[in-house]
């Protein structure tokens, strides 16, 4: 099939005229449209959508907005611009020039990187799929798509990588890309929280505030990388999932927002019958994502991650901004560990800690977000106040896995955890409660029931802008 | 997948000395060993206690063992905080020493506890893994010794599944519904069948050289080009690829048998069970026997168990081996040597032989030689083999005979130098012959060394014999392929077949010299002096040389799978284990996990 690249492909990677890459791309296209059909956002094939799309690089205008139908979207191929003279920042090349080949000897850790990063993309879009049904504005029906069309983008350049720098086995890589599908007993994707469904709006906001920030810190990491096509790829990348924070960030607020009015309003906690989420259920919607998000970062202490590290395929968050030697040989960090019942520090060598410095930087970064969702609630005159859980709290990955552990942080036994678990994770009462509020609303400008307003519209349009051409 | 931790060594305790002092040592709650450390000298260092191979179900740490009807299903579930020594967790389904007892002891308890069992099902009881071979930072923090000691007892193992399928009719299955890393797959690769779930990430791979520096050594290589037949192309690709095989291409490529979606796995690995089960000869409606415990009593210098014992001479570095047959021949038939079960002479005996071997090849590496000997009425034996050959198609016995094959291979892996000592009182018929020629050399005695019996004079009924049975005719194969006495006579099969005449009839010192059967025939005025002067010379010999020498020697005659595996593959893999490349300060092996990236000796040796 003949595809004309440059108008359907919006890239600065010279792709009419890389031979190798046009004639991988022309077999994976079909496969990629296939399956957005298939697995993409449900029903809303034939609706403009007035989304974003990348079309250059530079700061001003690298993107333009428009009406469009999703499968018409123009995915593009984009690489930040490069640093003359970028220099490999960390690891045991640390002053050499950085690569824009694959060296050998990284070519199977490098793929893997890739290979995990570009699974989590297509994989989020699947899990979002049933979202359009139940979307409380259409204002929030197009962010969804945006993310959506954003992540098929971010799964295109990974698949750009793969493709270009991979060979046969990339290719490979490539296709087992679209062949794994979220929650498919089958063929899951690779990582746990994105087989987990995502089945109602304020998952969807949870999901894009915490497990998109997880996307942003390894994106992160993977900008400092020493192979620089990587590096420029993951950068551009950012620009988009900043996005898709936002729409989490000031989802979880209008949620919160909604539901401040609603109390003041009736004088109590309990909003439901009012059309509100209640604040413990949104803590509870908080607890199992966060908790599920903090299992991406891996093992607490890898070899694999210091082996990344070392051979400087991927760094620390801001890496360049860190006052130390970047090679890490000789220091330790502090970790917690679980010694005889309790939690408590150890020190480990700093190189096997990698995962679980970059997950204290999330945190960091998570309590942020946390800190100014009660802003919202002391101003609205309430005391309650949402909180981060120990990051040992329902942990699946790593070393609390083996234990229930609090959100407070305490070991607890078996009959505990479960006598409590209500109390900490959604029950299928929350989780049914939540559903029924899921009712769509396709008024330009109107809000769901549980959900305040936002404060702006998107690219300077009003509120109630057309957002989507039902 | 190979991910390893690092945690602080924990310190010391206890000293080997404190345990060979008490009498019985339990393996009830093992507390961990040190791993022997490579130390600056390069000598061995001794662990601070004695491993033991015992073990039962109620105690395994790292395996579930569930039988239904005649499918049996063993599953991996390893225990990351129940390594066999300290310093290391076994994730992801990695194991150690501890984890291969356990998968031993499961092995040889189906064979004889459960007769109805067809079919073996390994699997995982791990989601997305099935195992990750064996744990690298105990391999890399572990000494040469140690190394090649742990390599074998996994290869003898994996070769126990293939020689259950051969000879029992117990077939194995491996259900792969994870990655199968390293030795992951190559345990796979040892059973009949393997099934891979294809869900696009779970691989089959053998990655030891491009991330570890050493060798696929546990048969992988071997099992790869020999077993499945994969092309050696192809087999070069799987041996350099790390992120392994998926799904069709492992197909495609023969590395597994069958792929089967995530969904009707287990469905899948069901039916295949039970087909294979039904295909076995294994008897349906028979009870099993308890599997004997050779429980050994345990002393500085002896090693005792009811029917076997170790007596060990630190100067010469000598083990004295003693078999002793037992004061009457037991049971007669099928049915009173099922009552018997596990009290049956040749089963007591070869379990306490087999675990004697064990136990001498990883607590006492400085004994190099051992003197093989055998005590008993040559009669009582002559007819407890008689009535063995008679019923060896009955499956208990089938299965004392494969256990005692087994145990003879072990024997003659050993790296330790075995002279056969045919003195007064000794019993070597048969069976115990077949020990003797397992040996390096044999001596044997012509005359009593009391002075009185005039030498060569007959065939008193004390003078030391040799008898011949069935079992030096055929089920006793060698590695190789061939029965003792045809590695023996490779020049001359005929004189195979002339001895064959010999069945049931002692052979007394001077006759078996003439035939070929023994070394030295020596009278009594020469014996001890004769003895004390080969033992001497064997210990001031190079151990490394000797190993080599025997190694080369004793399997004559065809390659088999088995011989490769512990000819060619092992040697290959020891000698890789020595090179700085992969175990010097900055080799693969060492570097593995630590963040540094290894450096390499750029010289082809
Ligand atoms: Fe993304
Ligand atoms: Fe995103």
């Amino acid at each position: 099939m003949k595809v004309d690249y440059a108008a359907k492909i919006p890239n600065n990677v010279n792709l009419a005229e890389d031979r190798q890459l046009t004639r991988a791309l022309e077999s994976w296209q079909p496969k990629y449209l296939a399956w957005w059909n298939q697995l993409g956002p449900k029903d809303f094939a034939n609706n403009e959508v007035f989304l974003r799309t990348a079309v250059d690089v530079g700061q001003e205008g690298w993107a333009n907005f428009g009406y469009v139908t999703m499968p018409e979207y123009r995915w593009g191929i984009f690489l930040a611009e490069p640093k003359p003279d970028r220099r490999i920042s960390f690891g045991e090349h640390i002053g050499q020039p950085v690569w824009n080949e694959v060296p050998g000897e990284y070519r199977f850790d490098l793929r893997r990187l890739i290979a995990v990063q570009g699974d989590t993309e297509p994989a989020s879009v699947e899990q979002q799929r049933h979202l359009g049904k139940t979307a409380p504005s259409l204002y929030d029906l197009r962010n969804l798509f945006q993310v959506n069309v954003e992540e098929g983008r971010h799964l295109w350049a990974m698949v750009y990588l793969l493709h270009r720098y991979f060979g046969k086995d990339g290719r490979e890589e490539a296709d087992a890309l679209l062949e794994r599908h979220s929650g498919d007993p089958d063929r899951p994707r690779l990582l746990g929280a994105f087989n987990e469904p995502t089945p109602d709006w304020l998952s969807f906001y949870l999901f894009t505030y915490f497990t998109d920030r997880d996307g942003k810190f390894q994106l992160h990491a993977l900008t400092e990388s020493a192979f620089d096509p990587l590096a420029r790829t993951t950068q551009f990348m950012l620009k988009e999932e900043a996005h898709h924070m936002f729409v989490g960030a000031t989802g979880v607020a209008r949620v919160i927002q909604r539901t401040a009015e609603l109390m003041k309003e009736h004088d109590t906690d309990d909003i439901r019958q009012y059309g509100g989420i209640n604040l413990s259920i949104i803590q509870k919607y908080l607890n199992f994502h966060y908790s599920i998000t903090l299992d991406l970062f891996g093992g607490d202490t890898s070899s694999n991650a210091a082996n990344y590290y070392a051979s400087g395929l991927k760094g620390r968050y801001h890496e360049s901004e860190r006052q130390d030697d970047h090679r890490l040989l000789n220091s330790t960090y502090k970790a917690e560990a679980v010694t005889d019942g309790h939690i408590d520090s150890i020190e480990v060598p700093t190189i096997t800690a990698l995962n679980q410095i970059l997950q204290d930087d999330f945190i960091a970064d998570c309590q942020n977000g946390v800190d100014r969702w009660n802003r919202i609630l002391s101003e609205a005159g309430i005391t309650t106040k949402l909180y981060l859980p120990h990051r040992g709290f329902n942990r699946q990955v790593g070393i609390f896995a083996d234990y229930h552990i609090t959100p407070e942080g305490v070991i607890c036994s078996d009959e505990e955890w479960e006598l409590k678990k209500s109390e900490w994770l959604p029950t299928p009462d929350d989780r049914s409660f939540v559903a029924s509020l899921m009712v769509p609303v396709r008024e330009p400008g109107k809000m769901a029931s549980w959900l305040a307003p936002p404060a702006t519209g998107i690219a300077n349009k009003p509120i109630d802008y057309i957002y989507v051409k039902l | 997948m190979l991910d390893v931790v690092h945690l602080p060594a924990r310190g010391r305790r206890g000293t080997l000395v404190d345990t060979l002092l008490a009498p019985n040592v339990s393996t009830d709650r093992p507390e961990p060993h040190d791993l022997p450390v490579e130390s600056p000298s390069g000598s061995v260092t001794l662990l601070d206690r004695s491993i033991s191979f015992r073990t039962h179900p109620e105690r395994y740490r790292h395996w579930k063992l569930t039988i239904d009807g005649r499918v049996a299903t063993l599953a991996l579930d390893v225990d990351e905080d129940s390594p066999i020594a300290r310093g290391y967790e076994l994730k992801l389904n990695s194991y150690d020493l501890g984890v291969d007892i356990e998968l031993r002891d499961a092995i040889l308890r189906l064979r004889f506890e459960h007769p109805e069992v067809g079919a073996v099902v390994i699997a995982s009881a791990k989601d997305k893994v099935f195992c990750s071979g064996a744990n690298i930072q105990m391999l890399a923090s572990s000494n040469h010794s140690f190394k090649v000691n742990f390599c074998k007892f996994t290869n003898e193992t994996r070769n126990q599944i293939e020689e259950a399928s051969h000879y029992s009719g117990q077939h194995y299955l491996c259900a792969v519904g994870g990655t199968a890393a390293g030795g992951g797959y190559e345990l796979a690769l040892a059973t009949d069948y393997i099934i891979l779930v294809d869900d696009s990430s779970a691989a089959v791979s053998l990655p030891e050289v491009p991330l570890l520096g050493v060798l696929p050594g546990t048969g992988g290589l071997t099992r790869l080009v020999d077993k499945r037949k994969v092309r050696r192309d192809i087999a070069d690709v799987v041996a350099t690829k790390i992120e392994g095989t998926r799904g069709r291409k492992a197909l495609e490529w023969g590395l597994v048998d069958e792929i089967v979606p995530k969904s009707a796995f287990s469905s899948k690995v069901h039916e295949v069970a039970t087909r294979l089960a039904d295909s076995s000869p294994r008897p349906k409606d028979v009870r099993g026997i308890s599997l004997p415990d050779p429980e050994p009593e345990i002393y500085p210098n002896s090693v005792i168990y009811p029917y076997v014992r170790a007596d060990i001479d630190r100067s010469s570095r000598t083990a004295t081996i003693t078999i002793s047959a037992p004061k009457d021949s037991g049971p007669v038939d099928p049915e009173s040597i099922a009552e018997a079960g596990p009290s049956w002479w040749p089963l007591a005996m070869v379990s306490q032989l087999d675990d004697l071997i064990l136990w001498l090849r990883f607590n006492e590496a400085t004994i190099g030689t051992f003197l093989m000997k055998t005590r008993g009425e040559p009669a009582v034996v002559d007819s407890i083999e008689r009535t063995m050959w008679t019923y060896r198609d009955n499956w208990l016995v089938n299965e004392v005979i494969s256990w005692i094959r087994s145990t003879l291979r072990r024997l003659e892996t050993s790296s330790r130098s075995l002279i056969a000592l045919v003195d007064e009182g000794s019993c070597f018929v048969g069976t115990l012959a077949e020990v003797a020629f397992a040996c390096d050399r044999i001596y044997m005695l012509t005359g009593l060394s009391d002075g009185e019996t005039p030498l060569s004079s007959g065939h008193s009924s004390d003078l030391p014999t040799i008898r011949l049975t069935p079992a030096n005719f055929g089920p006793l194969t060698m590695d190789n392929g061939l029965t003792r006495l045809e590695s023996r006579f490779l020049k001359d099969p005929d004189h195979v077949s002339e001895l064959a005449e010999y069945m049931y009839k002692a052979i007394d010192a001077v006759e078996a010299d003439e035939l070929g059967l023994v070394t030295f025939a020596l009278d009594e005025i020469d014996w001890d002096d004769e003895i004390r002067l080969v033992v001497e010379e064997r210990a001031s010999f190079s151990p490394d040389a000797l190993t080599a020498m025997e190694a080369n020697l004793r399997f004559c005659g065809p390659e088999t799978v088995t011989t490769k595996i512990f000819g060619r593959l092992s040697a290959w893999q020891n000698w890789v284990f020595q090179r700085p490349n992969a175990t010097g300060p900055q080799g693969a092996l060492r570097s593995y996990g630590t963040g540094i990236r290894p450096s390499f000796e750029h010289i082809r040796t």
